[in-house]
């Protein structure tokens, strides 16, 4: 029987709903989560299944819902916080980087904070400066976050049921653009590891380390133009910023000698950065040249569509950065 | 108030105050790594509303927490332990004076960002009520916090569900440096409370039965699942923001009339003789035994150990560098 496909957001969606059904401390609370189902449909049913307290709607008040994920999630509940987009969650930040990060060690570990915050991120159809943004690897900067950017539909339901069983906080961030991607996904539920990588293609040319819609960007590159050019790409896909899987990174480089990172976050002091820091640091003997990144250009997103073609990577481009690459 | 409860209110409030006291030489003595917040002068609102509290009902509190985790239940031994970033300190010297716990106490976090612990109390609001319990959350903040927009959203939410969270406003004057009159549209802030459609009370924050008075209503309240209530403690902050502040945007008149006019202590303790439940000399007896039992505290703490460096570490998730 072939396996079962669907989209993205139904993987997150079943992950969630499974978790909802296997533990009842399991709820998600947030701006739109309720009949309304979510701003991408991913609490479709929610309120009808499990009722309007374990998929509740909120109003617009950032800093209180992700204040009551802190709190519910120190009195044992497992709360899933819909911050909607990651833009929005600037305004949550202390809750999130001063509150949920750090109690657990403020306190020497005798309060927990198992709270999840999910947001979509990226670049999609001209949403512009304040709607488009991919700044994950600020969070990845504050101790006592982790930070998972699935890639796939079976990596979203494995992520998401990982990151509610976690002891800590952890920040889910679903791309916009990987929503209706389509995908093999087990019906029963199953785990993805936090902070273990997964190579999504085997090369032996280059490694590329890409994350969230990178890793789609990266596979396409290869089937419409490398493959053909006779270019092996080793697509590595963290999933977890952090903790992330530096093993598996060093293990791909020492294979291909080259590598580059597309990450659609900003490269300074970002994701990117720190992967080839990282390599530099404990695997420069295995480099044959500089390594490089690729990230969106350091700019406001723009509106207009060839403004916002221009700033993102996208397959063809990401295609000539490993061809100059490889030709070095 | 039955006479028990009486006395028990100043004993708390004696202990918050003494401790204040030692804590306030421990730091001149450079045994305190960083300048504490202290309480001297609002006690009465910690120990009036945590006397309505169980074990297993929650606060949050402040940057300007020691009195509330005494009058919450904490050891006071662990607390002075704490400030004194000692290893037998409430939270080993990880959290410090401005964050400290005793989650089997219900103190879930003395919080140092102002403002911070009110969405937290809310959700924990939010879990007690989705657990089915009676308990109740309890927010400590000042006047300075109500300006904040925490304040706005948490009372929001509180409201619309009808959460089991008291939010008590200690008013005392001065947010950091800046004096309510320079920082607050409103002279009374349990009129904010108008706008959330909850009910907004304002007592005197340095009698003890009044704070025990308006708690009760409130806890009573919450318990029977009728939401959440605004609670303002009209005080006065006889210290600096920290210890060591210059206090230049105050005159020191202004805080020596407080003195004499504010003493929680002083009020309670003529209280409690004029109705004949205390008299002198058992004030006395009482006030030696708090001396001893905070003098025991910072005894256990100074000769406590302090922690190694890499103490640091015991907690650390993910040991990738």
């Amino acid at each position: 029987m072939a396996a079962r496909k669907i989209r993205f957001v139904e993987a997150l969606r079943e992950g969630m709903r499974q978790e909802m059904e296997r533990d009842e401390r399991v709820f998600v609370i947030g701006e739109g989560v309720g009949p309304h189902g979510s701003c991408f449909k991913q609490t479709d049913g929610f309120v009808a299944q499990f009722g309007d307290d374990r998929s509740k709607d909120t109003p617009i008040s950032e800093m209180a819902i992700s204040g009551c994920g802190v709190g519910a999630a120190m009195m044992g509940m497992r709360p899933i916080v819909d911050l909607m987009w990651i833009d929005f969650m600037t305004l949550a930040t202390d809750q999130i980087c001063n509150q949920a990060a750090k109690l657990n060690y403020m306190s020497d570990g005798q309060v927990k904070v198992p709270v999840v915050y999910r947001a979509s991120s990226g670049a999609s159809m001209s949403n512009s400066a304040q709607h488009s943004g991919s700044f994950y690897s600020w969070f990845a900067n504050i101790p006592g976050l982790t930070v998972v950017v699935p890639s796939t539909p079976y990596d979203a339901k494995g992520l998401i049921v990982s990151a509610i069983r976690e002891e800590s906080p952890v920040l889910y961030f679903e791309h916009k653009r990987l929503l209706n991607t389509k995908g093999e996904v087990p019906e029963e539920e199953y785990t993805v590891p936090i902070g273990v990588a997964d190579i999504k293609k085997e090369g032996t040319d280059i490694t590329v380390v890409a994350t969230g819609v990178e890793v789609k960007y990266t596979l396409d590159a290869c089937k419409k133009f490398l493959d053909k050019e006779g270019i092996s790409v080793e697509v590595v896909d963290p999933r977890t910023i952090w903790p992330y899987d530096k093993e598996t990174i060093l293990n791909s480089v020492k294979k291909t000698g080259k590598l580059l990172v597309v990450d659609e976050g900003f490269r300074v002091c970002g994701f990117a950065s720190e992967i080839v820091a990282m390599v530099c640091e404990e695997g420069m003997e295995y480099l044959k040249q500089a390594p490089e990144q690729y990230n969106t250009v350091h700019t406001t997103i723009p509106f207009a569509p060839a403004m916002e073609d221009y700033v993102f990577p996208n397959p063809a481009k990401i295609a000539d950065r490993i061809r100059k690459m490889v030709a070095k | 108030m039955d006479n028990k409860l009486k006395l028990d209110l100043l004993r708390t409030m004696l202990e918050i105050r003494k401790a204040e006291l030692q804590l306030a030489i421990l730091y001149k003595h450079g045994e305190v790594p960083c300048a504490a917040h202290l309480y001297e002068g609002e006690e009465a609102i910690a120990a009036g509303v945590c006397a309505n509290l169980n074990d297993k009902d929650c606060i949050t509190s402040t940057h300007r927490g020691h009195g509330h985790c005494i009058a919450k239940g904490m050891d006071v031994k662990k607390m002075i332990a704490e400030v004194c970033a000692r290893k037998t300190g409430c939270c080993s010297g990880k959290g410090g004076t401005m964050h400290m716990f005793a989650p089997e106490k219900g103190v879930m976090g003395t919080i140092g960002i102002v403002g911070g612990g009110m969405p937290i109390a809310t959700g924990i609001g939010l879990a007690l009520k989705m657990q089915k319990t009676d308990n109740v959350a309890v927010s400590f903040f000042g006047e300075g916090a109500s300006n904040n927009g925490t304040f706005h959203e948490s009372l929001n939410l509180a409201s619309l569900w009808k959460l089991p969270v008291i939010y008590v406003c200690e008013n005392n004057g001065f947010a950091t440096s800046v004096s309510a009159a320079r920082s607050t549209s409103v002279k009374d802030i349990s009129i904010r409370a108008l706008g959330y459609n909850m009910p907004g009370v304002t007592v005197d924050g340095n009698k003890v039965d009044e704070v025990y008075a308006a708690a009760k209503e409130a806890v009573e309240r919450a318990r029977a699942g009728e939401g959440p209530t605004l609670i303002e403690c009209k005080t006065y902050r006889l210290r600096g923001h920290f210890e060591g502040d210059d206090c230049l945007y105050r005159t020191k008149e202004e805080t020596e009339i407080a003195k004499q006019l504010r003493n929680p202590e002083t009020y309670w303790k003529n209280c409690l003789i004029i109705e004949g439940v205390l008299t002198e000399e058992e004030y006395q007896q009482m006030e030696a035994e708090v001396d001893a039992k905070i003098a025991e505290a910072v005894e256990f703490a100074l000769n406590s150990p302090k922690p190694e460096g890499e103490d640091a570490m015991t907690l650390y998730h993910t040991p990738l560098f």
